[in-house]
Parts: structure tokens; C-alpha cells; sequence
């Protein structure tokens, strides 16, 4: 069998996940909290002020990377979930449900950023934007998996029930954010755009790729440690679980 | 199909002289939120035979009708009928199960429900809901809405659903439950008339008080144990 | 096969309809109390009224719409009814398909009926109706179909309301806003076929894709 083939059947074992995770959550977020900060010191220092914008957009360090993570996070939510519901592998299940609370976090910051943003630029904390709508939905989305998963007894079938919801998301987060653009388009006097110009000046990316490298990065370890403690809950009264708990000699 | 089927199942033609059990389970298990429910387990059941699935509360007989009805999915082993491996297809061909919950509408009248569930599985051919009515003895009760029936009545009504299947294996849940002396010998000789027409019945019970005198044959269940 | 037990259920639908004919009319008769809080609260002036009228009606037919998704699988699967559907020889999909039309049939007509009466309440503008008829026409099914697959994410759950509401909102924001937005259009002088024929495309769609899912949803949620 192939190594790499192997190696994925070893992970799906409880206890070899628990090792796995253990050692690398944290290694996931120190390097990730390091390039966050390399990030965040270019953003805050090295970057010039923008000419329309002043230092207020720099923001944009934090909103833009939290964005792309609550689309990427869900997406990955979704394949998860779908291949627990078909191939029934307990691990994904634990992943999936594991990522909705991570992408959550990321929605939420999102979503605060922007409205931080929004303040000083448009004088208005909250406006009907697409973007942001979409982003508010995608919320609830959040929520809705994270709900379902905790109100279903069975951790198993509240964890299929979740992705299916998840699944059933993703395929309509697209037309959610269409629906959300062409109704933004009706309404007269909706000629600001948050994001202000699309082109960014290639002195001020690096930050920003440092950003995006070290949000996924942080992302690795917190699934990581969040599917460990859900791993270990499951597998509660197991020996091995116990074993490890035992105060070592 | 090679059911061994007389006329009085509709989709099953040919009679064969040697065949495979019509059920037969091999290494079948099942855990719930990893506590093991029950298994491994090897058995059959042939037609003309009945399974009596005995064990206290809690052993996992329901849990274990449900998997062969096709409602659990088993972690592991496998489940076969008229020796192919049960899909969702050929049980819903072949099995009849009933449950602990009577599957009837309490607005409707017992005739309408039963011309439903006959709409839904299809009738066995030469029966009619009206005279099923009668062989389980709710003769004049056609009429009646099922929420005037009695936990009893309900009961037989739910057998005389089974009677108008047009599936061979019968797969019964506490058939004995909320039955009179009447009740259970009706029970009893409606299994083995399905026997004698060549059919075969796995039932439940947690007392060994009622069981079909038939060619029955015993499966124990005991509580399983957790282990690491 | 199919449509032996197509007939049945739809037979037994109508059978049980005409028992509990009094809750039929439950859907329409808080689509009306909603109207009624939405004017009080908005002060009552006609103009006021007028330019709200269709969004008004929208959001109290999703509303009620919402309340009586309680209803589609609840009482099938409190008796075991949806159990013996699972073992039935016709797929469950094509079972959940069935029963979302008449449960669609049973409580969105009735709305769709009352609509331009409450519309009067409203002061709607008398050319803004048909667009309003035809986008409910086109988007209560989508809303039946999408709330089928919430309703059976949630089926073996007791007190699953909010939930059940959190869960469907996501889902009908392109259909609401489609919708509304068709006689937005139209209000304003757009065309509105665009966002009508998007949403027809879309109910197309649903009537393939959600009672798969749904039926994906009782086997999970009956586990």
C-alpha cells in the first residue's frame, strides 16, 4: 500500500490522531502566531498610508485574510462532511464539525473588521453591502451547523446531520451571495463600495500574503486542537483514554 | 427471484428445491456512540422456519430487527436474503417489519389506513384489507377511526397490515405486546399460516411466556460488555 | 409502483386535510395577524402601507410558512409512518416529494388565495399584483422544498423551533430576495421576468436535488 494511503489509514485511528494532534497544534500555532506578527508589524509599520484612505485601511490586514478563511473554512467544512456521509470515516466527521466554530470565529471577525472599517470611511457601522450581507448569512450558516451538531444526542448522527446541512450550504452560498449582489443593484444610491479601489499597490501585498499564510497556518492548529479534545470526548471510555490520563511515573 | 413462493407471493415466481436460507446474518454488529449494542452474530432463518430473538431489556433485540429491516446500518458483517446481500431494493421486496410504533394514522378510519399502507407496500395477492380485518377480528370495526381503538385493537390492525404484505420474511418487534390470551394466539396462528404458506418470522420477545408452536428455533441475546 | 403510492399518499393526505379541516386555515389566519401587526406598527397610512405592501406580504407568507413546516414530517415520523415509507419498494425520495406538494397544496394555496385580499389591507398597488401572485406562485414551493430538507434535519428532535428557523433563514435569503425583489423590479419600472425566471430555474432545481436530500436527512435523523 502506498505510504501516503497508509498514513491516512493510520490517522483515522483514535489514538494516533490524539499523538498526531498533540504534536503538531502547537507547532501550527507558534509558526502561525510568528508570520501573523511579521504580518501585522508590516501592515502596521512598513506600509505607507494610503493617499485616499489615511491608516484606517489598514484594517484590511485583518479583514481581508479573515474573509477569505470564513469561505475557505466552510468549503473545507463541506468536503469533509461529505466524505464522512459517504465513505462513514469517523475522523472527517470529527473535522467537520470541528471547523464550524473556526470559520464562525472567522466570520465573525469578518464581520467586525468591516464594520470598524466602515465607520471612519462611510460614517455608517453597519451597511447593506453585498459583501457583508453575505458574510452575515454565511453566519448563520455557522451557527446552523453548530446548532444542529449540538442539539442531536448521538455524536455520530449529529455530525452527519451538520454536514449534510453544511453540504446543502456551500451549494447555495453562491446563490446567496448572486441573490444578495443583484438585490444591492435594485436600490438606488448604492454607489459605495467598501473595498474602495480592487488594485492594491505591490508594496503593500507582502503583509497581506503574510497575513493569509498566517491565518491558514493558526487555522491547522486550532482544527487540530479542536478535533483532539472532540476525539478524545468521543472516545471517553476507551482504555487508552484513560492510560493517558493517568499522571505518568 | 428463488423464493420458495407458492402463487400467494406476487413477486416471487419459481419454487426451487434447494435453497439458501431466505435470511442469514454472518458476523453481524452493531455499536452505538462506540458502546457495542449487540453481535458478532451468525444465524438464519429458512422459509417455513420462525426465530425466536430472546434477551432482557436492553440485550438489543430491537436494535437487531432493525438492522435486518434495513433502518440501522450494521458496522459490521453482513445481511443476506434468498442468499444475495439485502439492498435497500430486496428487503423492500422481501421483509415486512413491524415495529413498536403502528405506523397508523389515529384521524383516519382502520380501513383507510389500510388501504394506504396496501398503496405504499403493494397487497398480496387474493387478500382483501376487508377480510384481513376479519382474520385478525376487527370484523365491523372498518369504520372506526384508529384514536377510538384500544392499544389491542391497534394492535391487530397493525397485524393485519402484516397479512395483506406481500413479503415472504416477517420481521416482528413485541408482537405479543398489549395482546390478550385471544390476542396472542392470534398471533401465533397467523405465524404459522405464514410458515405454512412458505414464509419465515423472526420475533422478539423478552419472556419465553408466547412463542409460535412452530419450527422455532432460539437466538439469545445477552447485554454486551464495553471493551476497550 | 410509483404512482400507485403517489395516489395513496395523496389520498391519505386529503383524507387527513378534511378530518382536521379547521387547522388548514391556521397558515392563512397568522399570514393576516402578521399583516395586521405590520400596519399597526407602520402607523396605518395608505402611502406608507403602499410602499411596503409587497415586502409585507412576502415575509408573512414565508413566516407562516415557516410555523406550519412543523407539520410536513412530525406526525409521520411520531407514529412510525416514516419508518415503514424508508422500507417501502418506492424510493423515499419520491415519497417526500410527494408529501411536500400537498403539504405545499394544504397550506400555501389557502395563503396564495387570501393574498390578494390581504393585499388590499395593504394598499398594494393593483399593478404590482400579478407580479406578486406569480413570484409567490414560484417561490412558496422553492420555500416548501428547501424547508423539507430543514424540516427533516430536525425531525427526531422535541422543541427544535428557533433552530428550525435559524436553520431555514440562510436558505431563503435568494428566494425572499429573488421574490420581493421581482416586484421591486417591477415597481420600479424594471422588468421583473428576469428574476422570476431565476427563480423558476431555481425550483426546477429543487425539485430534483432537495427531496434527495431530504430523504438523506430522515435516514440520518432516524438513525
Amino acid at each position: 500500500m502506498n505510504p501516503i494511503v497508509r498514513w491516512f489509514h493510520q490517522l483515522g485511528s483514535p489514538p494516533y490522531f490524539e499523538r498526531f494532534a498533540a504534536r503538531w497544534a502547537p507547532i501550527a500555532y507558534g509558526i502561525g502566531l510568528l508570520v501573523m506578527a511579521y504580518g501585522l508589524y508590516g501592515a502596521l509599520f512598513v506600509v505607507p498610508a494610503d493617499y485616499q484612505q489615511g491608516d484606517s485601511f489598514r484594517i484590511l490586514y485583518i479583514h481581508v485574510p479573515s474573509a477569505w478563511m470564513s469561505m475557505a473554512v466552510f468549503g473545507l467544512m463541506a468536503v469533509y462532511a461529505a466524505i464522512a456521509l459517504v465513505w462513514r470515516i469517523k475522523l472527517c466527521e470529527i473535522l467537520a464539525m470541528a471547523c464550524a466554530p473556526i470559520g464562525a470565529a472567522f466570520t465573525l471577525i469578518t464581520l467586525a473588521t468591516g464594520s470598524i472599517w466602515g465607520k471612519p470611511m462611510w460614517g455608517t457601522w453597519w451597511d447593506w453591502d453585498p459583501r457583508l450581507t453575505t458574510e452575515l448569512i454565511l453566519l448563520f450558516l455557522y451557527l446552523g451547523v453548530i446548532g444542529l451538531y449540538n442539539a442531536i444526542d448521538d455524536r455520530r448522527n449529529a455530525a452527519r446531520a451538520a454536514g449534510l446541512l453544511a453540504i446543502v450550504g456551500v451549494a447555495l452560498l453562491p446563490v446567496i451571495h448572486y441573490s444578495v449582489t443583484w438585490w444591492n443593484s435594485l436600490h438606488q444610491g448604492q454607489t459605495i463600495r467598501l473595498f474602495g479601489q480592487s488594485h492594491m499597490d505591490p508594496s503593500m501585498l507582502p503583509p497581506l500574503w503574510a497575513m493569509v499564510i498566517g491565518t491558514h497556518v493558526w487555522f491547522v492548529g486550532s482544527l487540530l486542537a479542536r478535533a483532539r479534545a472532540d476525539n478524545l470526548r468521543r472516545e471517553s471510555g476507551k482504555d487508552w483514554v484513560a492510560r493517558l490520563a493517568e499522571p505518568r511515573t | 427471484m428463488r423464493f420458495f413462493a407458492p402463487a400467494a407471493w406476487p413477486a416471487m415466481p419459481d419454487f426451487e428445491p434447494s435453497h439458501p436460507p431466505l435470511l442469514s446474518a454472518r458476523g453481524l454488529a452493531f455499536a452505538r456512540n462506540d458502546q457495542p449494542v449487540f453481535g458478532p452474530l451468525d444465524f438464519s432463518v429458512d422459509a417455513g422456519e420462525a426465530l425466536l430473538v430472546q434477551g432482557d431489556n436492553g440485550a438489543g433485540k430491537t436494535t437487531l430487527l432493525r438492522v435486518l429491516a434495513g433502518l440501522l446500518r450494521a458496522d459490521s458483517g453482513e445481511v443476506s436474503i434468498d442468499g444475495r446481500i439485502a439492498t435497500a431494493a430486496l428487503r423492500s421486496h422481501a421483509v415486512s417489519y413491524m415495529g413498536h410504533l403502528p405506523a397508523l394514522k389515529s384521524d383516519l378510519t382502520a380501513l383507510e389506513n389500510l388501504d394506504f399502507l396496501c398503496g405504499l407496500h403493494g397487497r398480496r395477492r387474493g387478500q382483501l384489507p376487508g377480510n384481513a380485518m376479519a382474520i385478525v377480528g376487527l370484523a365491523g370495526y372498518e369504520d372506526t377511526l384508529v384514536r377510538q381503538l384500544s392499544a389491542g385493537q391497534k394492535r391487530r390492525l397493525s397485524l393485519a397490515r402484516l397479512w395483506l404484505a406481500p413479503s415472504p420474511l416477517w420481521l416482528l418487534d413485541e408482537p405479543y405486546a398489549n395482546l390478550d390470551l385471544d390476542g396472542i394466539n392470534l398471533v401465533n396462528r397467523m405465524v404459522q399460516a405464514h410458515l405454512r404458506d412458505g414464509g419465515a418470522a423472526l420475533l422478539t420477545t423478552h419472556g419465553a411466556y408466547a412463542a409460535p408452536p412452530v419450527r422455532t428455533r432460539m437466538l439469545a441475546l445477552e447485554r454486551a460488555v464495553a471493551s476497550a | 409502483m410509483m404512482w400507485t403510492a403517489a395516489r395513496a399518499l395523496m389520498a391519505r393526505d386529503l383524507r387527513l386535510l378534511w378530518r382536521r379541516r379547521g387547522d388548514a386555515l391556521q397558515p392563512a389566519l397568522f399570514a393576516l395577524l402578521v399583516v395586521v401587526l405590520f400596519a399597526l406598527a407602520l402607523g396605518g397610512e395608505a402611502q406608507a402601507l403602499a410602499k411596503v405592501a409587497a415586502a409585507v406580504l412576502w415575509l408573512a407568507v414565508l413566516l407562516a410558512g415557516l410555523l406550519a413546516l412543523d407539520t410536513l414530517f412530525r406526525g409521520d415520523a411520531d407514529d412510525g409512518s416514516l419508518e415503514q415509507w424508508m422500507l417501502a419498494p418506492v424510493p423515499l425520495s419520491w415519497l417526500v416529494l410527494v408529501r411536500t406538494f400537498m403539504h405545499w397544496a394544504t397550506t400555501a394555496l389557502p395563503l396564495l388565495v387570501a393574498t390578494p385580499f390581504l393585499a388590499e389591507l395593504l394598499h398594494l398597488p393593483h399593478d404590482e399584483l400579478p407580479v406578486l401572485l406569480a413570484s409567490l406562485a414560484l417561490g412558496t414551493p422553492l420555500l416548501s422544498l428547501l424547508g423539507a430538507v430543514v424540516a427533516a434535519l430536525t425531525v427526531g428532535m422535541r422543541r427544535s423551533g428557533i433552530l428550525v428557523a435559524l436553520l431555514a433563514l440562510p436558505l431563503y435569503v435568494p428566494i425572499l430576495v429573488f421574490a420581493a425583489g421581482s416586484v421591486a423590479a417591477a415597481a420600479q419600472g424594471l422588468d421583473p421576468t428576469g428574476a422570476l425566471l431565476l427563480l423558476g430555474a431555481g425550483l426546477v432545481l429543487a425539485l430534483v436535488l432537495a427531496p434527495l436530500a431530504a430523504a438523506a436527512a430522515i435516514r440520518i435523523a432516524l438513525d
